[in-house]
């Protein structure tokens, strides 16, 4: 095949993904987008078997191998664990960024020479370091999400200083990988970096505590994309640099959405160790008491209710009670009361999280709505029932200046009449701040393992 | 401890301080319930269904007063005409007691109590904080009154409240007009609009508007306007005789045109302002009907008769003073509630036995007797500080605000600066020494970069996690990168790492693309 025609295949497969991505923005066309990006994939990896002299056979045997492993893996995952495989995928993607690096700098597919080659030795360092630090990191934030390693934030003394002085080492060895003539001494030099790049990115995710996850698995998948391109540079590939710019510029927009919603800085959610120092403002008035509800009569009050408003959470995703919820939305729909879900942006550990537990369990996309869709609803509405949520509904982040959550957008859920928390304790969420939603007047507690309560509540509306 | 309910002597009352639930739950609390025979009955609670959950009856009115160390009562203990002797002096010495007892009014009742030693909590002294809403009787009678006043206006109206076109005619809504918009005007404001009336209100506080628009009415507002300054200041200043005389002259052009004007406006401590006058009444439709809420204060109207429906000008005035009684079932339910709330808070150990803590703001207030003293009123709490800065201070402060404003911008902008010449002079330097060929993958990289930007800003939220699980299958494109490498690998270590490679990208493009179909299959209406 001429290079020619391998260029038009790449443009093709450029266009594809693009229609991919913009498929997505509504629910309609989002299959149909994926379906561009199979096709998008087949073409380029098509237009490139098509163009190499040697090596097919390995190359297919490779290829059939790796889709034979992942698609199994991706028809068996439980919904509740896609952040994991999406960090677990992210960590794939960085893996290969480092040994295309290696492979690059061994053996360059194009000869290149003056002002060219440095350039070249740059991309390739970035595209190493960057890949190394996705490798790593997505496999601490996968064990994380995994529950494998403990999601408190690691916070070592003087890490800040750790990551600078790491930083610091790498852009040294990169300065001696670009003098040094000698094959063998820059092997050296990109090994050195590659093991301290793996080793600040293990450090960066350690740092950051089990809900901050949506902002580092956005991240992480922007520096995917990031070494994807990277690699495109050092192998002049237009598509892997298109590509690679769609996917770094996408979790990018993501890391930033995730962090609006939590008020929060980027660089605040990167240096991590957030929720551990703010104990202190729970000196909450002794005088408030809480009251507490039973199953039954909060079946009584759905019962009785017009609207309805759920706000799930990740104690949802974690107690898997997302079918119950299904289930008892049904009932309620059946009996004409406006079911709605309301999300909260950062609701879950994965951006979108909840809508997806919510899709698997059946219930209708078109009644879950964001945060800003529904925020103005509360007032009207008779019942909202918290489940597994915390910081996100709490109302110190809109009344209390002085609160560490403070000016984070949250779901005003004590606007309703009437709210209910299904709750497992009085533990405070992941901010370590306290809820004055639970000593509201309005608000009923509802204690114990959210999947047990939900079921309870579905065979009361049942009866 | 054992707590009586006796039936409510007062002349035409027909609530009950407590109802089998909330006997149920005293009796939790560590009590013992007595209740007079038939006190329940005329909110439609039997004596059956009190033994029902655990209380006993009582054999006659004196044993019950006689025995019970805790009376929960609706109305201030009263004389008992049919036993000749005070409800005060068939109490225990010693004793505890919850009702209306309005203090202000009733200095004697105050010294008869103390004499008895009888602690006494008046349920309508309670202090108006968020945290005793569950005990505040006064709003949910009033609650109570403003629904029902609704509901007698429409009794005495001769038409539909909501607007029909039926085959025999056009009939059009009632206008409603709903002067006072506490929490009575509002249940009356949200009851009219339910039942389909065009609903206006009026209140001197401007700050109610969003309440009263809430509940689907019109807010009535003064063409007064100019000089009232926006809201700030006290209100006493701006009652002055011409606002008195504006407000008047709303009424007067609204009763010409409404069907039915509830009034509920109060001022504490004095009788109710009259606000619709003689000419007014004589000014309304024949049929409109006028509530008077305040008739128990002398009535917002000149011509209500307190505790009567009376007629002029064809105009039906009602001056019900006992509302909250004629829905005798929901007021005892609420005045039960009410009162267990309170019971809970003064039996914080669940044993029986109350515990009047004089530190607790709360029962403070409510605490008209304690023991042998008389402890009305209740110390002033301490001025709350003032929410709003004095007038002459808001100027700086928003001079400050603006101020620290504008250095934010500016420094905003010199970042924005900053970031803008680095910008221009790392593009400059790439320019500048950058090989053709670079330039040409740069241009295609900054390209891609806005129109990723472009096309992630509209992928609807909820698809986040399809987003980030197909970019992560497409960023295994690098799997061309890889077989690049293994097509040509000549070196054995660079075969097997790009062999690797290739493996595990496919492995994310395939897992990548199959989990995402997976997840949008599953997104359906």
């Amino acid at each position: 095949m001429s290079t020619g025609l391998v260029s038009v295949a790449y443009v093709v497969a450029s266009i594809c993904f693009i229609l991919s991505l913009g498929g997505l923005s509504h629910q309609e066309s989002a299959r149909r987008g994926n379906l561009y990006g199979v096709a998008g994939i087949i073409i380029a990896v098509g237009a490139t078997l098509a163009s190499v002299d040697g090596g097919v056979t390995a190359i297919v045997i490779a290829v059939l191998l790796g889709a034979g492993i992942g698609i199994p893996i991706a028809n068996k995952v439980e919904m509740t664990q896609m952040p994991q495989l999406v960090a677990l995928l992210h960590s794939f993607v960085g893996l290969a960024a480092v040994l295309v690096g290696f492979s690059g700098y061994i053996e360059p597919l194009i000869a290149t020479a003056g002002a060219e080659h440095t350039i070249k030795l740059v991309e390739v360092f970035v595209g190493i370091f960057i890949g190394a630090v996705t490798f790593t990191g997505s496999l601490v934030a996968c064990g994380k999400l995994d529950g494998r390693i403990d999601s408190k934030a690691l916070t070592l003394p003087g890490r800040h200083l750790m990551n600078l002085v790491a930083i610091i080492a790498c852009v040294f060895l990169g300065a001696w990988f670009l003098g040094t003539d000698s094959m063998a001494l820059g092997i050296i030099s990109l090994i050195l970096m590659t093991v301290i790049a793996s080793v600040l990115g293990i450090h960066l995710i350690m740092a950051i505590g089990g809900a901050d996850m949506p902002v580092v698995v956005s991240m992480l998948n922007s520096y995917s994309g990031w070494a994807a391109a990277s690699i495109g540079f050092m192998l002049g590939n237009d598509l892997l640099i298109v590509v690679g710019a769609l996917v770094g510029s996408s979790g990018a927009i993501l890391s930033y959405i995730m962090c609006k919603a939590m008020n929060r800085s980027f660089i605040s959610v990167i240096l991590g160790g957030f929720g551990q120092t703010t104990s202190s403002s729970s000196a909450a008035d002794s005088d408030q008491s809480v009251y507490e509800s039973s199953a039954d009569d909060v079946c009584e009050e759905l019962r009785n209710a017009d609207s309805v408003i759920i706000v799930p959470g990740y104690g949802m995703a974690v107690a898997q009670a997302q079918n119950g919820v299904s289930e008892m939305t049904k009932i309620l729909r059946e009996r004409g009361v406006n079911v709605r879900f309301g999300i909260h942006p950062v609701a879950g550990r994965l951006p979108g999280h909840m809508n997806v537990l919510l899709a698997e369990a059946h219930v209708p996309y078109d009644i879950v709505l964001e945060m800003d869709e529904i925020n103005a609803d509360f007032p009207e509405t008779d019942v909202v029932l918290v489940i597994g949520a915390n910081d996100t509904v709490n109302p110190a982040a809109a009344e209390d200046p002085g609160s560490p959550i403070a000016g984070m957008p949250v779901l005003e859920v004590w606007k309703a009449r009437q709210v209910v928390v299904l709750k497992r304790g009085m533990a405070t969420g992941y901010s370590g701040v306290e809820n004055p939603l639970f000593f509201k007047d309005n608000t009923r507690m509802l204690f114990g393992d959210a999947k047990e309560s939900i079921d309870k509540l579905v065979g009361g509306l049942r009866g | 401890m054992k707590i009586g309910i006796p039936k409510e002597i007062f002349k035409d009352e027909r609530r009950v301080a407590a109802t089998p639930p909330s006997v149920h739950k005293l009796i939790g609390l560590g009590y013992e319930v007595v209740v007079e025979g038939g006190s329940g009955e005329a909110a439609n609670y039997s004596d059956q269904a009190y033994e029902k959950v655990g209380a006993t009856i009582a054999a006659d009115t004196t044993s019950l007063w006689r025995e019970a160390d805790f009376i929960l009562k609706v109305r201030a203990p009263m004389e008992n005409p049919s036993l000749g002797k005070h409800e005060v002096d068939l109490m225990k010495e010693g004793a505890f007691l919850v009702s209306y007892i309005w203090p202000a009014q009733n200095p004697e009742l105050l010294e008869k109590l103390a004499a008895k030693k009888i602690t006494s909590f008046a349920i309508d002294s309670l202090p108006r904080i968020s945290r005793a809403q569950k005990m505040d009787a006064l709003s949910a009678m009033a609650n109570i009154a403003g629904y029902r006043a609704v509901i007698e206006a429409a009794n005495n109206f001769g038409r539909f409240f909501t607007g029909q076109v039926t085959a025999a005619g056009k009939v059009p809504p009632a206008k409603v007009m709903v002067i006072g918009a506490g929490v009575a005007g509002l249940a009356a404001i949200g009851a009219a609009n339910s039942m389909g009336a065009i609903v206006r209100a009026f209140d001197t506080r401007l700050e109610v508007k969003e309440q009263v628009e809430s509940m689907g009415a019109e807010f009535l507002e003064l063409d007064f306007g100019d000089e009232e300054g926006s809201g700030s200041g006290g209100y006493a200043k701006q009652m002055s005789d011409e606002f008195i005389k504006a407000e008047m002259a709303l009424f007067a052009e609204q009763a010409e045109e409404v069907d039915i004007i509830i009034t509920t406006a109060l001022i504490p401590g004095k009788p109710a302002p009259k606000l619709i006058t003689a000419e007014m009444v004589k000014s309304m439709k024949p049929g409109s009907v006028i509530v008077d809420l305040a008739s128990e204060r002398g009535g917002n109207c000149e011509l209500t008769e307190p505790g009567k429906v009376a007629h002029h000008h064809g105009v039906t005035l009602i001056g019900y003073t006992d509302l909250p009684s004629r829905m005798a079932k929901v007021a005892s339910d609420l005045y039960a509630t009410n009162l267990v709330h309170l019971l809970t808070e003064l039996t914080p150990e669940k044993d029986g036995q109350p515990l009047v803590n004089m530190e607790d703001d709360v029962i403070r207030g409510l605490t008209v007797v304690k023991e042998a003293d008389v402890t009305w009123p209740p110390p002033q709490p301490e001025a709350p500080v003032s929410p709003k800065p004095a007038p002459g201070t808001e100027e700086p402060s928003a001079a400050d605000k603006a101020a620290a404003k504008k250095d934010a911008d500016r420094r905003s902008l010199i970042g924005k600066g900053a970031l803008l010449v680095v910008t221009a002079l790392a593009l400059y330097g790439v320019g500048a020494h950058a090989p053709e060929s670079f330039l040409q993958h740069f241009t295609v990289f900054v390209l891609a970069c806005f129109i990723g930007w472009q096309v992630i800003w509209n992928v609807t939220p909820s698809l986040h996690t399809p987003l980030m699980s197909v970019t992560n299958a497409i960023s295994g494109i690098i799997v061309i990168g890889a077989i690049l490498h293994l097509a040509q690998a000549e070196n054995f270590a660079v075969g097997v790492m790009a062999f690797v490679a290739v493996l595990i990208a496919s492995i994310n493009v395939g897992g990548g693309f199959r989990v995402t179909h997976r997840m949008l299959k599953m997104f359906r209406r």
